[in-house]
Order: structure tokens, then sequence, then C-alpha cells
């Protein structure tokens, strides 16, 4: 089994500024949206309480609802959690009462309508810790950039250090954006998943930004959009490969890894597809717009390169 | 040129070996067992402890299969494993009533809980299963923050009687002592004796900085702790509040409670577990500190008090009963002083009651302040949650030598009981709150873990179809290296004792997905060199070796990520990267090495190689 069967290079940078036009939209539309609409953040970083409880049959959301408003909240919500079963009932902070005893009337009051609810999970954060997070996401994210700058620069060249990130950051954005626009729910675990999208895109442009050297010291002749050209269609059968197989597990997890792992799984495909293509369309296409040159990456006296000493 | 040396093969070799042997605890589940801890700070749990259960229950013919005893932090615990549950309950039985022959006043708390049921010879060697996370198990989890300033409060407190009693013992004559907010003030009727208790203060007290001043005609003197003393009283509250937090947690019988320090003023407590979820809360939540002072119920403060005036150097509150009363800020004694408290009953009234034992340096304090203050009345308050409450407030009748002091009033058995567990398992240093707490069921637990397990088999079956099929053998070994991976990994976890959770569980699913990377990296470049026309033995050797640089650089990005998620992430997210990190590093062992040793050994021998098997290598039509 072969898929792919290609007969000569393919001309991906004859279309880069289409290509990078449909990236631009779109990432301006992800600011839109972010802008615009905002993230429905979970409680981790908001503060509040959430419930899940679970009842023997299927459960009655109004009832829920009306034990819950009698209890004097105004601003919560109930809703249906995974199964017909399962109730998700967020709560907000109440200066006035104590995570344990909020927690525990709310309970009472649904045993008191149906006394064989069974209470699956709490989570209480205070305001205070919402904030932190918020704080160290950013900060993760900006050592994250300076860290996979720094190490291309080193290893690579800084034009591709600086197509590399803003290619990856804009696929994070656009993630941020289909949370925005859908308002998924924006919890911890996501976070994580776009942070690993990003690390997971950058690889796929070291991959090619890797070809892109090789093919500068074996084609002498070529010209920078020929060298580009021919890397990509290189690497794109073992692209399509590899995030077909990383698809597959993910896609594993969206169905068979419960509600906590359903927005990872989310986030992840949707940076696993726009990290391709901004490694193959844009990351490339902004290295040449930035001016790459084959003096930038090979320097004949230096054999920095493992990869390019044949023996 | 496809050969490795044998020391390599052997290297393979012994990290699958490793490999196996520490991933096997996981396998083996958990047994049921009785754990022994002390119930009161007095009792010390060591090894004579384990002998003498071992005794018990050889008397009784009850059937262990193994005991222990465990350090865990600065209380000892033992603990005895079991072949069913019902022997377990039976065992229960034996101890509780070999160890407490008097329920009422229990000396050991005997509890329930699991324990890793692997074979003593692995651990023995040091193979212990990983952590499950809460999320996996079920349990409580808690962030706590300590009121720094509440605890500066507390020692400004204490500060002003030193120095009260500084002055007293140098005779100099000061109008009086307070504390104001976070500040020592005393006050002198000359600027002598005040320059007098400047010298004298600065000498007996060097962790306080002293400011003299005027306010009307009184001579001030103002003494604030200096930086280093107050980062010490900041770091002593937050030590005395995980020792105090872990007697109480002791009481309550968790078994692999975590208690950990997480930066300059949060407390991390996790019971796995915990199935009374609103009991753990209410005896961690609850702050209960003892103050004793003195009641002014002079003439002239009743008529304060009747007007609705709080005078200055006194505090309003109420008793039991609602009665307003007016104490002196001044402390007699705190829940530093106290020993020991045990619920019990008034002689007399039959009333319930909290009999106290105070140490040396508090019986003294107490008998000095009874025999001074015959006639006058003392407070007894109960700080809970910065609320304070006044217990108790007796006419002192005579000198009360001995430190034994009976609490009674208006409360009832369980809460007479609840009151001295809280003081007897010692106050806190400083008030504290929950900042941040989940709670997950036991049953979403086991869901948790079935859904993560499943999810990641599902995907493995599913890439190792699709890869044998694209790459036939080449496939298979691919395959047999990101199960030689997840191997390693679940070893690398166990041995570190990791906490394994649920986003761990994401992070094995990930990592496998993104470590077959590596291989169809390989594997595609082992193609291309065929396709260039290549021998295969050359095309093998080029293939891993051109591939290892991409490999690499896309690995060591992949790392930075990860390493910014462990510096910077909490909870969730940490528990994400600390797997991701470690299975990029297992990865890239598991694919350049792992499944090139399985290349070498299957196609290094062969000196004729004519065709390798690793799908069809279609080659364009040269135009």
């Amino acid at each position: 089994m072969e898929f792919f069967r290609i007969h000569r290079t393919i001309p991906f940078m004859r279309h880069a500024l289409v290509l990078n036009l449909i990236s631009l939209i779109t990432f301006l539309l992800a600011v839109f949206f972010i802008a615009t609409r905002g993230f429905h953040l979970s409680i981790e970083f908001t503060g509040g309480t959430v419930m899940e409880v679970h009842y023997p049959q299927a459960a009655q959301i109004e009832e829920v609802r009306s034990a819950v408003g009698s209890l004097g909240y105004s601003d919560f919500q109930v809703q249906n959690f995974g199964t017909s079963q399962d109730v998700m009932i967020r709560l907000p902070v109440r200066e006035d009462l104590g995570s344990a005893a909020q927690s525990e009337t709310v309970l009472e009051a649904l045993k008191a309508q149906s006394p064989d609810v069974e209470l699956r999970r709490v989570e209480f954060v205070g305001p205070q810790v919402g904030q932190e997070l918020v704080t160290n996401g950013l900060l993760a994210l900006l050592f994250v950039v300076i860290g996979i700058m720094v190490y291309l620069g080193l290893r690579f060249e800084w034009k591709f250090a600086v197509a590399g990130v803003v290619a990856n950051l804009h696929d994070v954005i656009i993630i941020l954006g289909f949370f925005a626009f859908f308002q998924w729910e924006f919890s911890l675990a996501v976070l994580a998943g776009v942070l690993a999208v990003l690390g997971y895109s950058v690889n796929e442009s070291v991959v090619i930004m890797d070809r892109i050297r090789e093919n500068f010291r074996k084609q002498r002749t070529a010209s920078v959009q020929e060298v580009i050209n021919s890397a990509i269609t290189q690497t794109i059968s073992r692209t399509v490969i590899t995030h077909g197989s990383t698809q597959m597990m993910v896609l594993s997890m969206f169905f068979f890894g419960g509600p906590t792992l359903h927005n990872f799984s989310l986030a992840l495909t949707i940076g696993i597809w726009f990290g391709i293509y901004s490694s193959v369309f844009v990351a490339a296409a902004l290295a040449m717009w930035l001016g790459v040159k084959r003096e930038d990456l090979v320097k004949p006296v230096k054999k920095d390169d493992p990869a390019a000493e044949v023996p | 040129m496809n050969r490795y040396p044998l020391w390599k093969y052997l290297t393979v070799l012994a990290a699958l070996i490793i490999g196996l042997l520490y991933t096997l605890p996981n396998f083996f589940g958990e047994s049921p067992a009785v754990q022994i801890a002390g119930a009161k700070t007095s009792v010390k749990i060591d090894n004579s402890v384990l002998a003498r259960a071992q005794q018990v229950l050889a008397e009784r013919g009850i059937e262990s299969t193994g005991a222990f005893y465990e350090q865990n932090g600065p209380v000892g615990a033992v603990r005895i494993r079991f072949a069913t549950p019902d022997i377990q309950l039976a065992a229960k039985d034996a101890l509780e009533k070999a160890f407490n022959p008097n329920p009422e006043d229990p000396d050991y708390t005997i509890a329930l809980n699991l324990l890793s049921a692997s074979p003593n010879w692995l651990t023995a060697i040091g193979a212990r299963p990983m952590y499950l996370g809460l999320d996996l198990r079920g349990g409580v989890h808690f962030l706590l923050e300590v009121d720094m300033q509440g605890a500066l409060t507390g020692r400004y407190d204490s500060l002003a009687n030193d120095v009260r009693s500084s002055l007293r013992d140098a005779r100099i004559p000061v109008s009086g002592v307070e504390r104001s907010d976070h500040s020592v003030v005393a006050r002198f009727e000359s600027e002598q004796s005040r320059d007098d208790a400047v010298s004298e203060l600065r000498r007996r007290m060097g962790d306080m900085a002293f400011t003299t001043g005027t306010s009307g005609d009184s001579f001030l003197l103002t003494g604030v702790l200096t930086e280093t003393a107050i980062a010490q009283v900041q770091a002593h509250a937050l030590r005395q509040n995980i020792v105090t937090l872990h007697n109480r947690i002791n009481e309550l019988g968790v078994a692999e409670p975590v208690i950990q320090q997480q930066g300059a003023d949060r407390i991390i407590v996790q019971l796995p577990g915990v199935q009374d979820v609103a009991k753990a809360k209410e005896i961690l939540g609850r702050t209960a500190t003892l103050e004793i002072r003195m009641v002014d119920d002079s003439p002239s403060a009743m008529a304060a008090l009747s007007s609705g005036n709080v005078p200055f150097g006194l505090e309003r509150y109420t008793d039991s009963d609602g009665r307003p009363l007016l104490l002196r800020r001044q402390v007699v004694l705190t829940g530093e002083n106290l020993q020991d408290a045990q619920p019990g009953r008034d002689q007399q009234t039959q009333q319930p009651s909290v009999n106290l034992t105070l140490d040396a340096k508090g019986a003294r304090i107490f008998r000095d302040v009874t025999r001074d203050n015959v006639g006058k009345r003392m407070a007894i308050l109960l700080f809970e949650n910065n609320k304070g409450q006044v217990v108790t407030a007796p006419v002192i009748r005579g000198e009360i030598p001995g430190g034994q002091v009976q609490i009674s009033g208006s409360m009832n058995a369980q809460e007479a009981s609840d009151i001295a567990l809280l003081l007897r398992a010692g106050s806190l240093a400083a008030p504290m709150s929950i900042i941040e707490e989940r709670t997950i069921g036991p049953s979403l637990g086991a869901d948790n873990i079935k859904m993560g397990f499943n999810s990641t088999l599902y995907g493995f079956l599913a890439i190792a179809v699709f890869i044998i099929l694209y790459y036939h053998l080449f496939g298979l070994f691919s395959t047999l290296g990101l199960a030689f991976n997840v191997l390693l990994l679940l070893a690398v976890l166990s041995m570190l004792q990791a906490t394994l959770t649920l986003p761990g569980i994401a992070a094995i699913a990930l990592t496998l997905g993104m470590a077959i990377d590596a291989n169809v990296l390989i594997n595609e470049r082992i193609r291309e060199e065929l396709r260039a026309g290549l021998p295969p033995q050359q095309a093998i050797f080029h293939g891993f070796d051109r591939a290892w640089g991409t490999i690499l650089d896309s690995n060591l990005t992949t790392l930075i990520v990860g390493i910014a998620l462990l510096a910077f992430g909490s909870g969730p997210v940490r528990g994400f990267a600390v797997v991701h990190c470690i299975g990029i590093l297992t990865s890239m062992f598991s694919s350049v090495v792992g499944v090139r040793a399985l290349a070498n050994l299957w196609y290094g021998r062969q000196r004729k190689l004519q065709s390798i098997s690793i799908g069809q290598i279609w080659k364009p039509k040269q135009d």
C-alpha cells in the first residue's frame, strides 16, 4: 500500500499568496470572535462551584433547577452531562457561604426531592486561584514562544524561527477562535491541549525545515522556491501518515475518553489540521518571503548537522 | 553495517526487563488492609506496635499477607494486608479490641483501607505501582490558603505579652502595652523610662525594631518585627499548620494522604478514597484555636457595656447564652500550651465537658493567674474560622495547680468530643481557608480509569493495524517499538512514583500518537532511499541515520513545550506535562534504539539481502 505516487515536485509555493490570504482571513475571524464573544471559561478560571450528580433514572432537569433556585441562587446553570441521568450544576462564588456549605446545601435540597441522588464530583475554586491560572497560562505561552525561537534560531536560522513561531501562534489563535465561536467550555485540560498543539505544530514545521536545509545542500543549482517545493513534496507522505495516526488516537479519546477529554481532543483535532496547514503553507512561505537563502543554512566549513554527514 | 554490538542489544534487553519489572506492580491491583495510626499526639507508632499487632493476629489465628511499618511525614503508621475483605473486617475488630480497650478514649485509630497487592519481592526491589490521582480513585482535594496576616497578628499578641513582662522584670514603669495592628505600642509617662525601655528591649528582643515618638503627654515606643523575623513567623506558621493537618488527618484514618506545601502560603491536601467528605471538610476546615483570657467585670466596664461602648484594651464577646462580656485583649494562654484534650463528663453535674491538660509552662502560668485573680472570672474562648466564641466563663474559686482544666458549658457529648479532637490535634498557628476543592466520587474514578484506558487501547490498536498494513514488517517493528515505549513510560512513572491522573492518561495516548512520528520518519526515509536505488542494507542504515537529526529536532522542540507546561502549569496541566515530557524521552529511545535493534536483529545478518518488507515501493517513471 502506498498513498502517494507523486510524479514530480508539487509547486506549493506558486499558490503561497492565496493560501496565506486564507490563513490571514481565518486568523482575523478568530481574533474577531475572541474579541466579541469571549470564552466560555470553566470554573477553574472564573471561580465558583461545579457539582456533578447522578440519578438512577433520567433526571428531571426542571426540578433540579427549581431546587437550586429555591436556595436563593440566581446566576446558575443546570444541564445534562453525558447521559440523561447525569446532571451538572454550576454555581457562582458566594461570599457568605463557604465552599463546604455551598455544595452540601445543594445536595441536601436535591436529596429532599429524590433521595437516591448520588454525588459524583464537586469542584470549588476560589476567585484568587483563577487569576493565577490566567497569568501562568500566559507565562507558559511566552516561555514556549521564546524557547522555540531560541532553539530554532540556534539550530536553523532566525528567519525560520520567526516564520515557525508566527505560523504556530496563528494555529493557537485559530483554536481559541473556534472555542470562542462555538462557546465550547475552555478548561485547564483545553489549555494543556492548546499548548501541546503549539509543540506539535512546531514539530511539523521543524520536519519541513530540516528537509529544506538538506535540499539546499543537495540541490546546488535549484532556486529557493524549488528547494522549498521539493522539501514539502518529499515530506508530504510522512506528514499525512503521522497526522493520520495521531488523529486516530485523538479521535479515540474524543469518542471513548469521556467528558473530561472531550474538549481536550477537540482542541487537538483543530490543532492538528491547522498545524499541517500552517507548517506546509504558511511557515515555509513566510521563511521564503523573509528572504531565506542557501548561504543562511549551508555553511560549508561547519558541519553542524549530523544528518548531513554521509559516511 | 546494520549490526549492533552485543552491548547495545543487552542495553535494550535490560531496558525491556526493567520496564517489565517496574510496570508489573500496576497490574496486581489492591488488596484489603488495616491501618493503625495514633489517635493522640502522645501515642508513638513504631516497630513495637507492628510486633504487637502481629502477635494479636497470631493469637486469634487471623492470617495476614504482609505487615509493615511506614513513616509518613512526621507520623508513622502500621499497615497490614489481608487476603479477603472478610478477614480484613475480622482483623479490624480484633485489633480494635486489643489496642483500644476503652472505646470511649481510643489511643489508636484502626481504619480499613486498600494497599497494593503486588508480591513482596517486587516491593523489595522498589517496584511499586503508580500512585493514582484523585480523579481516578475518588477522594477529596483541597487547596488551603494560610492567612499570614492572622499569623502575624497572633505573633504580635504574644510579643505584646513579652514586652510587658520584660518591662516588669526590668522595673521600668509603663502605663500600657498594646498591639495595634501589626506593631506593639508601649506608652510611658516620662521620657526617661521610655529611653530605659528602648535600651532594655533592644537588648532582649533582637528580632524587633523599635522607634520612638510622642502622643499628647505620653511618650510612645513602637516595635515592629524585622523582615527576617516576619519571614520566620510565616514559615513557622506554615510548618505548624502542616503538622497539625497531618495529625488531624491521621485521626480520620486516611491511607496515603498527601499534604504538601505549595508556594509561600498554600497547602495542598489530598485524601484518596475518603467517602465521608463532609466530615473531612469539617475537620480540616475548622480552625479551632484555644485562648484563655480574663473577663473585666469592673463597674466601669459594666457601665461601658450597658451603654454599648467598648473601652480601649477590651473586646466584646457573647457567651454561649448570648450574654455580652468584655474580655481583656491580653491573652493568658493559647493552644500552644495545650498537651492533651479529652471529652468527658463533669463529676458533679454530669454535663459533657472537655478536659484539658496543660504543659509545664502553661500549668505555671495558669497557676499564677488563678492565684492572683481569685473571685474574678476567666473566659475560655474557642476561635473557629476567625470567629471567637466564649465556651465558658467561670469564676475562679481558688488556685488551680497541676495544669488540669475542665471546660464545661452548654455543649452536648458530640460537640465535646469534636472540640476535644480539634484541640488535641493541635491548634493551627494561623487560620486557613479552602480556596479550591475537588471531590470525586469513587464510581466516577473507576469510570475515568476505564474510559482513559479504553481510549488509549483503541487508539493504539487503530494505529497498529494501519501501520502494519502500510509498512508490513517494518510496521510491526514500529508497533513493537510503540508498545516498548508504553512499557518504558509506565515503568519510569512507577519508578518516580508519579501520580497518574486522567490528563496523564491523555498524555500517554497523545505521546503514543506523536511517537509514531519518529517511526514514520524512519520508514518513509528508508522507502525513499530504496526508491533512489540504494541496496536494502544501505537503505536501512541511511534511513535511520538521516531521520535521526529530524527526530531529535522535532522532539526537542516538543520537549520545550512540555517543560513550559511543567514549570507554569498547575493541577491537571502539570499531570499532563510530567507524562508528556517523560514520554518524549522514552519515545526517542524506543523508536530510535529499540526499533533499530529489531531491524538489525532481523535483517542485519543477511549479507545478500535482496528486499525488505516495508510495503510497496513505487518508483516514478523516469520521463
